[in-house]
């Protein structure tokens, strides 16, 4: 049986339905393409957007067959929100690179007092490799705008993933509007420097 | 050129790239972005129509006309668009059409998990199903081609990870294609009961030829591996095969209706052991065994829910160490959005204790709790409906106290022909039309009550209240859905009247429009009664801060668009909007 660690990158974003996570799967997929791999990505529209738990798999590699990430094989997650991180780590080995948003966002079940907010999360992602807690909202803070967390938080992950700061840079200017991109390279390269 | 492209864009290039001329659509989760992104192709005129029978009907007009044309929807559309279908199916094509079909397995927006491969088979039309976004730019441009071929629709079957998976894909140019233009002929498209006797046999041996075609029909493909285990698939079940079964010989189809009987049964000789893989129904797997080919797979592969290489992996128990997923991690379910206009009406109704059946779009969300506000959800148009037959079986006094809820480009859909069933047959209804001024639920298209068009050039505005009115409703209000006491006297004085009352509660989409500043709570007038969480809106929580003795409500002011909704609720005045005095918390 072939072993797909081997061979191919495969990256779960996840977060709540309108935090951007579809723009950061577009701009991770272009830049991997445009470094020459074969791409998959997958998401889902519809219900799930509505402030649902969203997920989407980005796969590269020589040669993609699934657009879906096998259970246990994810190298690396990229998590909007704590709890959402949680929700998906049966895509993780136990050495996945974790990188999470240093945010809560309660969902209804716990707005309305049916359920709890986990309180030991980080601990618990420990148990499936390397956390990575990042305060990407005050990073963004700084730059002035808040919608460029999910670009910080890509620049994170860029530190993990062998391709190209151009491919990256390109990626982005490509994805976002022509009056943001000067701002969210900025933050990009900002995520790109902080600590892990 | 190269690009990276999701299965709809793909669709949307390849009809381009294949001359397409017209493009008809109902938007519908996963199709609805081949339409939005044929819209951007300015040689293509396109329209979003108001439901899947038109869309489906503006097109064979089209196509009666020699243009090429291209009509897209979501699964359960086709049951809309049925009836026009089967006949094309018959009638034939004069330009090439595809009618393209998106079926959603695993339900990730829809309400059921049905196998349109089926309407094939029903309708006697050929089926094409690609397994990525560079197969379904290709299978769009062969479908055309097929079509004029062998005079015949072809459905074009995606699935969501066909739709919503990106992957790369060679660009071609445009090649035109002249419209042929109209010449009569009745006898293929007058389907008296004298002509439609000749054509239905000329279908039969146009799947004579279409299968023989997919004899020779270089996608159905045979990939040889080790023969110990052959498998057979088409679709995205391909890719997650390759995945599981890397070794194993293939024969990926891609022409799956009529299925090519020789093909099969030559790879069938070859291998020992031979599998089906197919996501949904056993429709090749059936098929195959009647041909006498010993096959298994639905024996294991489950018919419900999507497949997955997981699933396909479990199905087949290839053992291998797994994470398991994380025990008490709290739902997290779709909501209305804060300053959704929606929420306002739910809570009259939730309050009123009314029984509200209901309909499909944004507003389905009013089902889930704290709103709880939705007893029924059958598919679009069928509140109006439901809720007369109610009335029919439980008599007047029972109405009063029952409405029927939709949205606006639902009534458009389909809610409109209910209504006039309602005023003719002297039923006592409360008719809700939640007019948000889109169609918020798959993305914002216009609709005939927006008055825009597909292509955002000015269209003639249909307004909900003048269809009420024409259709001959007894009562008909224009009320805002934010002013809770107006939306509450509105609703009781439509429950009192005797005949068809319809309210139309008018506030934009609140994703469309410029938020307003955040409130805020008075933390000394709050006494954390909890009554603002009834409204379920997620930018509302509750804190228990160490320094009180009693719970304080919170707003999350990166989410809180300012409706003040909540406002209306509290007892204590305790939450203020931007710029009101009071007490500082
Ligand atoms: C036959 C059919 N076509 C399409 C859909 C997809 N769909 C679900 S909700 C919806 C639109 C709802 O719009 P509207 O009634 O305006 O309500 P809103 O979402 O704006 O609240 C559509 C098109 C469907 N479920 N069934």
């Amino acid at each position: 049986m072939r072993n797909p660690e081997g061979e191919m990158t495969n990256v779960v974003i996840c977060g709540v339905g309108g935090q951007g996570i579809i723009l950061a799967s577009d701009v991770l997929c272009q830049a991997a393409f445009l470094d020459g791999l074969d791409v998959k990505k997958s998401e889902v529209h519809g219900m799930a957007q509505r402030g649902g738990s969203v997920i989407t798999h980005v796969r590269f590699g020589d040669k993609v067959y699934s657009p879906l990430i096998e259970q246990s094989t994810c190298d690396y997650m990229l998590a909007f929100e704590k709890l959402e991180a949680l929700r998906y780590v049966e895509y993780l080995t136990m050495h996945s690179d974790i990188i999470v948003d240093d945010r809560e966002i309660p969902p209804m079940s716990v707005l309305v007092g049916d359920a709890r907010y986990p309180a030991d999360i980080e601990q618990r992602l420990a148990k499936y490799g390397k956390v990575h807690m990042i305060d990407a909202t005050n990073v963004a803070a700084e730059l002035g705008n808040q919608r460029v967390v999910n670009t910080v938080l890509l620049g994170v992950l860029s530190q993990f993933l062998d391709l190209d700061e151009k491919c990256w840079h390109d990626a982005i200017k490509q994805h976002v509007k022509e009056q943001y991109a000067g701002l969210n390279i900025e933050a990009f390269d900002r995520g790109r420097k902080l600590a892990g | 050129m190269r690009a990276l492209l999701s299965g709809n864009e793909a669709v949307a290039r390849g009809a381009w790239e294949a001359g397409c001329r017209v493009a008809t659509a109902y938007p519908g989760t996963p199709s609805t972005e081949i339409l939005e992104n044929i819209i951007k192709y300015p040689e293509i005129s396109c329209e979003w129509s108001v439901n899947e029978k038109v869309a489906m009907e503006v097109a064979a007009g089209a196509c009666f006309a020699g243009a090429r044309v291209l009509v897209a929807m979501k699964h359960v559309g086709l049951n809309v668009a049925a009836d026009p279908f089967f006949t094309m199916g018959y009638s034939g094509v004069t330009g090439g059409m595809i009618v393209v079909s998106a079926d959603d397995p695993g339900m990730w927006s829809s309400q059921n998990e049905q196998d349109n491969r089926h309407y094939g088979r029903h309708a006697k039309v050929p089926v094409l199903e690609p397994a990525d976004s560079s197969e379904t730019k290709l299978f769009a441009k062969l479908a055309f081609a097929i079509s004029e071929k062998f005079d015949t629709p072809v459905l074009l079957r995606l699935t969501t990870r066909v739709c919503h998976s990106s992957s790369p894909v060679d660009l071609g140019k445009r090649k035109e294609v002249a419209v042929k233009g109209y010449a009569r002929d009745v006898r293929k498209r007058l389907v008296l009961p004298a002509h439609a006797r000749v054509l239905h046999a000329a279908v039969e041996e146009r799947l004579r030829k279409l299968a023989a075609y997919g004899e020779v029909f270089p996608h159905n493909r045979i990939e040889w591996g080790k023969k110990s285990l052959g498998i057979i698939t088409s679709g995205v079940a391909y890719q997650y095969a390759k995945e599981v079964f890397p070794d194993a010989s293939f024969l990926k189809l891609a022409l799956t209706y009529p299925l090519p009987a020789k093909l099969i049964k030559k790879f069938a000789r070859q291998v020992k052991r031979l599998i089906v893989v197919e996501e949904g129904d056993s429709i090749l797997e059936t098929e195959i065994k009647a041909m006498g080919v010993r096959v298994t797979g639905k024996d294991r592969i489950p018919r419900c829910g999507e497949l997955t290489p997981d699933v396909l992996r479990n199905s087949f128990a290839t053992k291998r160490k797994r994470t398991k997923a994380a025990p008490d991690v709290p739902a997290r379910s779709p909501v209305l959005c804060p300053g959704c206009p929606h929420r306002g009406v739910f809570y009259i109704v939730n309050k009123l204790k009314l029984v509200s059946t209901g309909d499909i779009g944004c507003y389905t969300l009013g089902a889930l709790p704290p709103l709880n506000a939705m007893d029924t959800c059958v598919c679009m148009g069928a509140s109006v409906t439901n809720a007369q037959g109610l009335e029919k079986a439980l008599g007047k006094e029972f109405s009063k106290k029952v409405v029927a809820v939709l949205g606006d480009s639902t009534f458009f859909h389909s809610g409109i022909t209910g209504l006039v069933n309602a005023v003719y047959n002297r039923a006592n209804l409360t008719l809700l039309i939640l007019d948000n001024f889109t169609t918020a639920m798959t993305g914002h298209q216009p609709h005939p009550g927006t008055g825009r068009l597909a292509k955002g050039e000015p269209g003639k505005r249909v307004p909900p209240e003048e269809v009420a009115k024409g259709c001959g409703a007894g009562l008909v209000e224009v009320v805002n859905p934010n002013d809770l006491r107006a939306t509450e006297e509105a609703m009781k004085e439509g429950l009192a009247f005797d005949g068809v009352a319809v309210l139309i509660f008018r506030r934009p989409c609140a994703l469309l429009v410029k938020p307003r500043p955040a409130l805020r709570i008075d933390a000394e007038l709050c006494n954390g009664c909890r009554l603002c969480l009834r409204i379920g809106c997620p930018a509302m929580s509750l804190v228990f801060p160490e320094a009180r003795d009693k719970a304080l409500a919170a707003v999350d002011a990166s989410l809180c668009v300012g409706c003040g909704l909540c406002a209306q609720l509290c007892m204590r005045a305790a939450i203020k909007m931007a710029g009101e005095t009071g007490a500082q918390s």
